[in-house]
């Protein structure tokens, strides 16, 4: 499997939204770790925010991997 | 148009800007006054006189010390907003009094805060780099004609770099690789990520860091809606170690972009540009490359958005769009922004019940 770009933002209520390298789907990871595939932005949107509606809960969260470091940013919430 | 966002934090100037000349700025529709006092506070308050509307920016309307004249009929005005003078009588109506906005002046900039309710302990966003003593800044402002949504989607989506700023900071790396998008709906921040892993070196970069062979280039977008927009930068030559686990990164150079995005009126904004650099840093010529470039590239998106309006405004009311993959970041921003707006009209709303 192709690793996802590590998680940035740490608040509660976050939605991340990976573009799936090699394709033009997106991946919607829900904050309650609900997954799903798509191709549009739009209905990514819809089925994100209509959480917890048609969500089942997905894997636990992988580590960010030790061997991608970012640099540091003092803004970064 | 886009809704504005109540009870929030807006650059209204830069520092530098606000001095003992007064200055006048629209923001959300609010004409708002600013200047510095004797003693260097900046203060800002109602543009308009409450007599006959006259805009206190306007010449002959000067400063008397920390007072403000007008110049059509010579009321006279303290820092709190409060009339002291008017021609010909003793009587002061109670009702002359200008309304005054919070004011926190924070990373060179002068934010007031436009809302119905006080600040408390909220606090304007950082963009520390503004007055880093380990950057150096170039910045400008420039009005558009625009709705400020609009600008927000432009910097959203940086794969129009490819394809408006060709030459300057697009290469085709820019709109060929894939983005990562994080929403925090509850903090009212979203990430994006777009990291090249070898690509082309645009001009901005390869003049003004030296390096001639191809890049990593790293875009990681911070937008802390409504006002304040960052785009971490990190370039570095192919090959070069990347950052260390604590944070830090000598092998790369590193850009900071910094936008404060200031509705002003329905389909005016203001955008505040500012790059800020941790290499270089007393090279002039560096500076003046970077102040010239990238005005260049504001004004290639300002022309851009001038002429998107102009096209949507002929549009028939419900036009369509399509979004595709590039579009996550904006359609985030979208729905946070229409969020944050209705919570600002409802606190207004209950405002204006009392």
């Amino acid at each position: 499997m192709i690793p996802l770009h590590p998680p940035v933002l740490s608040g509660e209520n976050v939605h991340r939204i990976h573009w799936v390298l090699g394709t033009d789907r997106l991946l919607a990871v829900c904050h309650c770790r609900a997954q799903r595939e798509f191709e549009d932005p739009v209905e990514l949107w819809d089925w994100l925010l209509g959480h917890p509606e048609d969500h089942r809960p997905g894997p636990a969260p992988e580590p960010a991997p030790a061997s991608t470091p970012q640099p540091r940013h003092a803004a970064f919430a | 148009m886009t809704a504005f966002v109540r009870d929030q934090w807006y650059v209204a100037a830069y520092g530098r800007e606000v001095g003992r000349e007064l200055l006048g700025r629209t923001v959300l529709g609010e004409p708002i006054l600013l200047y510095r006092t004797e003693d260097g506070r900046a203060v800002a308050m109602a543009e308009r006189c409450v007599h006959r509307r006259f805009p206190l920016s306007q010449a002959p309307s000067r400063l008397d010390g920390d007072r403000v004249v007008c110049g059509y009929h010579g009321f006279t005005y303290g820092t709190d907003g409060g009339c002291v003078s008017v021609p010909g009588q003793q009587r002061i109506p109670r009702t002359a009094r200008l309304k005054t906005y919070p004011v926190v002046e924070q990373d060179s900039f002068v934010w007031v805060w436009i809302g119905d309710r006080e600040p408390g302990d909220t606090l304007p966003p950082r963009a520390p780099w503004m007055d880093s003593p380990n950057y150096t800044v170039v910045s400008g402002m420039e009005p558009i004609d625009a709705d400020y949504g609009l600008l927000v989607d432009n910097l959203m989506d940086l794969s129009h770099e490819t394809y408006l700023h060709g030459g300057y900071i697009g290469t085709p790396e820019v709109a060929e690789t894939p983005i990562t998008t994080e929403a925090d709906d509850t903090a009212g921040i979203v990430h994006v990520s777009r990291h090249m892993d070898d690509a082309e070196c645009p001009p901005f970069y390869a003049k003004s860091t030296g390096i001639e062979g191809r890049i990593t280039r790293w875009q990681d977008i911070e937008y802390h809606a409504p006002c304040l927009y960052l785009l971490h930068s990190r370039i570095a030559p192919v090959g070069a170690p990347g950052p260390n686990p604590d944070g830090s990164d000598p092998h790369a150079f590193h850009v900071e972009v910094v936008y404060g995005i200031t509705p002003s009126t329905e389909k005016t904004t203001y955008d505040f540009w500012a790059v800020a650099r941790d290499f270089a840093l007393d090279d002039q010529e560096v500076s003046e490359f970077l102040r010239t470039n990238n005005h260049t590239v504001v004004m290639q998106d300002v022309v851009a958005l001038n002429v998107l309006q102009k096209a949507l405004d002929s549009e028939k009311t419900g036009y369509q769009e399509l979004s595709i993959n590039i579009d996550t970041g904006g359609l985030a921003a979208r729905r946070i922004l229409a969020r944050l707006a209705q919570e600002g009209a409802a606190t207004q709303a209950r405002t204006v019940a009392r």
